[in-house]
């Protein structure tokens, strides 16, 4: 079974799931692992890593150095292609014109999805993060907590390859012993706010990410993931060793054609190609979940991009793994007599409680970092450290006005040079003129590195305020209604915004940093919603039918052969980023769903 | 050659003039050396280009330069980034070809460079006539500073604020086009994107550079 036209549909599948990124990938690596006959179905055309993404190129290989624009949106060799924020033909619209009240939302039509240009920082969440009505007064208790998914997060980061250390820190896992490669090697300015950071309460520690800094054990992982399964082991085992280490070049942003870091066609799609068991059927635009008159999902109902044709994909169980607000959406126009308000919405909460990480940031001049030695530091890609949340004894006693609390990601250095690389260069050389000639040269060279921006990413607990709907008038270039959404800050959101200004200030200045400007107001202060592309929810999972749309193992109340794999049934955003949630919780989903096809439950 | 002395708030008076379009003998020269069509028609490279390709500018819309704004872009461009003895001048890694690119560019955020750019291009040329009676490319180092110390300022006089803001535009985009080519990249002190079997973390003159040892 192999990537697949329209045509060349089977009959049936034991299980259609409808996106590849994370969610989708993960899923169907496990099922098919397992035999279970999958098809993916994914909006976005083929995409090979290993030929089509930029590794070494230099910023004047692209036009306009790289820049980015309406048609390449994080600039031109970042690893996305018929992604943004407004695609042409696919809009969606906001119910509010102000700024503050609406939502902006990322789609990424490739195979892989998202995680082609994922930053790769895998962070756990922690005990808390599960349980924030119990600890915080606020949101909602998922119906699992952190013990339920740490065998998962052991075996996500085994499967994909997670460097980083255990620090024993509260709320912020440690991973189970010989699990997490090694770290690499923190850079002089990560080094450089490890020795600062301490004197405003910032703890600087190894970051985790999923890029190999040494080749996989591929003689002993394959048997502790697939115990039992001696042909999942050999495949497995095979997929590792066609992964290189990391050549300590190139952002992560890029892609990776020596498979050193984690997409999900690198490391799930083509071990589960390699089973036989899966099919994958790109440039399928899904539409609606079909229902059969037992109200039982039947399959996926899609367009074929490539000729404007309808089709349709038959399934025993369908997954959705489209993104959180694809999902959504998916679920709110699959309206049928039995389910006239969509799909699995008996609780009305289809759409309702999205979040977003809470962001804002801060940037400053470091003169420590003028005229540092010449030096190659680009790593691992992207950052070797962060700032962990260590708060919690204040905020446990209600101190600081919000709930969780959030983490500092920076990235510091001599990173490959941008159209801003000599940015600033006047100001900072206290020059009252635009410089030129040699004296430019000579500023440039001694400023460059030496600007260090700090962005905090923080917990956001489920409100009102936030949730998309379908709108009743504006439809997609192949007739799909598309989402409206809401969106709405909280006092909590905008005390976590101040407290995160005020901190990344105090840690800047730490560090000697001229910090350029403030924004005392945190509600201008705060990344727009969405804009993060953290967005999880909307189809959450709780103890209750009544309160949610998913069991604990994100399986539908209404619809018992219908699962969500993505970050629809996130019932709160961390302060940790949710892609290795979303992995863990996939896995355990499909573990729980071939347990069920077993027992003829489905 | 030495610079004739200049009186140049005559020159700064009359050049504002000619950055108004004042006079019609001035605009029908103006075709000749500075003919440019104000509309990009061009379309984008779409949201599928190849990644791994080397475009050079003009691979995917045509440029706008004639060929005196060229001879003009490249006086400037190594003034403001001339040669040294460990790295090359800005045209020398075709910065020159990188600006007329941006300002052929059909998307929205280059559009106001075309016409800051081209309105500059022209601004200056006419200004080197006016002072030395030759056109930018041919003045000598020494007039060209002359000019361009003129409109450098960070707070320029009003007559001047628009040279001024060309000048300042031309200024980053021929420091970020140059400093994104792997020459320019090593001449701002960037040594990477070099493929390696380890990453040793930093050197230790790096690690007492910043005290930390």
């Amino acid at each position: 079974m192999p990537v697949i036209t329209a045509e060349k549909l089977q009959k049936q599948y034991d299980v259609v799931i409808v996106g590849s990124g994370a969610g989708g990938g993960q899923t169907a690596y496990t099922l098919t692992m397992e035999g279970v006959k999958v098809l993916v179905m994914e909006a976005g055309r083929s995409f090979d890593v290993a030929t089509e993404s930029a590794m070494l190129q230099w910023p004047s290989h692209a036009p306009l150095r790289g820049e980015k624009t309406p048609d390449k949106q994080y600039g031109f060799h970042d690893c996305s292609i018929h992604s943004g924020w407004e695609i042409p033909g696919e809009p969606y619209t906001n119910a509010h014109p102000e700024t503050q009240h609406q939502f902006r939302w990322w789609r990424q039509r490739m195979m892989g999805g998202r995680t082609n240009h994922w930053g790769r920082i895998s962070l756990r969440n922690g005990p808390l993060d599960f349980k924030p009505r119990s600890h915080w007064g606020m949101g909602f208790d998922w119906p699992i907590g952190y013990d339920d998914l740490a065998p998962y997060y052991d075996k996500v980061e085994m499967l994909i390859g997670v460097f980083g250390t255990n620090e024993g820190l509260e709320n912020s896992p440690d991973s189970s012993p010989g699990v997490l490669l090694p770290a690499p090697k923190l850079r002089v300015g990560e080094l450089f706010m490890q020795k600062h950071g301490p004197k405003v309460g910032a703890r600087v520690v190894s970051i985790h990410r999923a890029v190999l800094t040494k080749p996989q054990d591929a003689d002993t992982i394959p048997a502790k993931l697939h115990p039992g399964n001696a042909r999942a082991q050999r495949i497995l085992a095979d997929s590792m060793r066609t992964r290189a280490p990391c050549f300590w070049a190139t952002d992560c942003h890029r892609g990776c054609a020596i498979r050193a870091n984690y997409d999900s066609q690198t490391v799930h799609l083509r071990p589960a190609l390699e089973t036989g068991n899966l099919d994958i059927l790109p440039d399928a635009m899904a539409r609606e979940v079909t229902v059969g008159k037992d109200g039982r999902a039947t399959g996926v109902t899609f367009i074929d991009k490539t000729t404007g044709r309808e089709g349709h994909a038959r399934g025993r169980v369908v997954v959705l793994a489209a993104s959180s607000q694809e999902s959504v959406r998916l679920l709110l126009n699959s309206k049928s007599n039995l389910f006239p308000n969509g799909l699995a919405n008996s609780s009305g909460k289809v759409g309702r409680y999205i979040t977003d990480s809470v962001q804002s940031s801060l940037s400053a001049h470091i003169p420590a970092f003028e005229n540092m030695p010449l030096h190659n530091e680009d790593g691992a890609g992207g950052p070797h450290a962060y700032v962990p949340w260590t708060r919690h004894a204040q905020n446990r006693q209600a101190e600081l006005g919000f709930p969780g609390g959030y983490h500092l990601e920076f990235t510091t250095g001599r990173q490959m040079p941008t159209m801003n690389a000599a940015g600033g260069v006047d100001a900072r050389s206290g020059s009252t003129s635009v410089l030129y000639g040699k004296r430019l040269k000579e500023e440039a060279r001694r400023h460059y590195g030496s600007q260090l921006g700090i962005g905090a990413q923080g917990t956001m607990l489920p409100n009102d305020g936030c949730f998309a709907e379908i709108d009743p008038e504006v439809k997609d270039q192949w007739g799909i209604p598309v989402l409206r959404f809401h969106w709405k800050w909280t006092e909590a959101e905008l005390n976590l915004v101040k407290h995160q200004q005020q901190h990344i200030r105090d840690l800047l200045e730490a560090m000697g940093g001229k910090v350029s400007k403030t924004e005392t107001d945190p509600a201008r202060a705060i990344r727009q919603g969405g804009t993060v592309i953290h967005e999880v929810g909307g189809a959450i999972m709780g103890a209750e039918a009544a309160m949610s749309v998913t069991n604990s193992w994100s399986q539908t109340w209404d619809v018992k052969n219908l699962f969500l794999a993505d970050g629809a049934p996130f019932a709160s955003t961390a302060d940790k980023n949710p892609t290795l949630t979303i992995m863990a919780l996939a896995w355990r989903m499909a573990d729980h769903l071939v347990g069920e096809l077993k027992k003829q439950n489905l | 050659m030495s610079a004739p002395a200049s009186p140049p708030r005559i020159s700064r008076r009359v050049s504002l003039q000619w950055v108004l379009g004042a006079t019609a003998a001035l605009a029908t020269r103006d075709r000749q050396l500075h003919a440019a069509d104000p509309v990009v028609t061009a379309k984008g490279y779409g949201p599928d280009p190849s990644m791994v390709k080397i475009y050079q500018p003009g691979d995917v819309w045509p440029l706008t330069l004639t060929e005196p704004q060229r001879r003009t872009a490249h006086a400037l461009c190594d003034l403001i980034i001339p040669a040294d003895d460990t790295s090359p001048a800005a045209s020398a890694v075709g910065v020159p070809d990188f600006i007329d690119e941006w300002i052929s560019s059909p998307y929205p955020a280059q559009a106001g460079d075309r016409r800051t750019i081209l309105d500059g291009l022209k601004w200056i040329d006419e200004e080197s006539q006016h002072r030395f009676q030759k056109p930018f490319a041919d003045l000598t180092s020494g007039q060209q500073t002359t000019i361009c110390d003129d409109i450098a300022s960070l707070k320029p006089k009003s007559a001047l604020k628009k040279a001024a803001a060309f000048f300042k535009r031309f200024r980053d985009l021929t420091a970020g086009g140059y400093y994104t080519t792997p020459e320019g990249a090593k001449a701002i002190g960037y040594t990477g994107n070099l493929p390696s079997g380890t990453f040793e973390g930093p050197p230790v003159e790096a690690l007492k550079h910043v005290g930390l040892m």
